[in-house]
């Protein structure tokens, strides 16, 4: 990895929380990884976490995503006006005890005035059967740079011991 | 039961504080576990439609004659 991947931000929660949110994220770098390994506390074996960027709630999100499972199922739905985007196959509290799934964004240009296409994928864990892995190709239609990235469960709370970690890129 | 909380990381200062969500904020959350359990189970009845469908044409195609592997084959 080049030498310009910064950390930015981390944190690995000590107790069960419904969101983390990156504040004040600096304009300075050219992109942004985010990295996560996350646990749901809701009782499915899956759980799906939303992503706001700016506290935007407004229908200036849509993404394309592409599911895959180890019990052979396979799907991919595209939404053109969301109120957020989602990020699949979060371990959830029926998945292997201590088993937390991993999940990585690219946010390039985060920085910019245009739209910005941000790509993501995810995979569960459960040192099992039922793995899923998922991928999404997304959109977030607005117009100032990410200063804030808010990750939070439609159902339940992220477990104490999931970690967030904000890299920057710069290009030079 | 404890109360929800949120996590806030100022990328400016490094400082992390832990919030205890408004009400608001909790109802909005209720809100959308309740759309998020009945796009579940829209997204799984879908799923299971499917399922059943190629279940029903392959039983079809093998009363026709066609072979395990020729109907493998047309899956792909």
């Amino acid at each position: 990895m080049a030498n310009t991947y910064t950390l930015i931000a981390s944190n690995t929660l000590g107790a069960s929380a419904a969101s983390v949110t990156f504040s004040a994220i600096p304009a300075t770098y050219t992109d942004l990884v985010l990295r996560i390994s996350a646990r749901s506390d809701n009782a499915n074996l899956y759980s799906t976490f939303k992503i706001t960027y700016n506290a935007d709630t407004g229908t200036n999100y849509s993404e394309t995503r592409l599911y895959v499972q180890d019990t052979g199922t396979i799907s991919s739905a595209t939404q053109g006006s969301r109120s957020n985007n989602t990020a699949r196959y979060e371990t959830g509290a029926s998945a292997t005890s201590n088993t937390f799934s991993s999940f990585e964004l690219f946010l390039p240009n985060y920085a910019g005035t245009a739209n910005k296409p941000i790509s993501h994928f995810g995979v569960s864990e459960n040192n099992s059967t039922d793995a899923g892995i998922s991928t999404y190709a997304t959109l977030y239609r607005g117009s100032s740079a990410i200063s804030s990235i808010e990750l939070g469960n439609f159902l339940g709370n992220f477990v104490s011991g999931s970690s967030f970690f904000l890299y920057g890129i710069k290009n030079s | 039961m404890t109360h929800p909380t949120k996590v806030i990381v100022d990328c400016s200062t490094g400082q992390q504080s832990v919030v205890p969500l408004t009400a608001e904020e909790i109802a909005a959350n209720e809100a959308a576990a309740v759309q998020a359990e009945a796009d579940r189970l829209v997204a799984e009845a879908a799923e299971q439609a499917k399922a059943d469908a190629k279940a029903s044409a392959q039983a079809k195609l093998a009363a026709l004659g066609l072979t395990a592997e020729e109907i493998a084959a047309l899956s792909k």
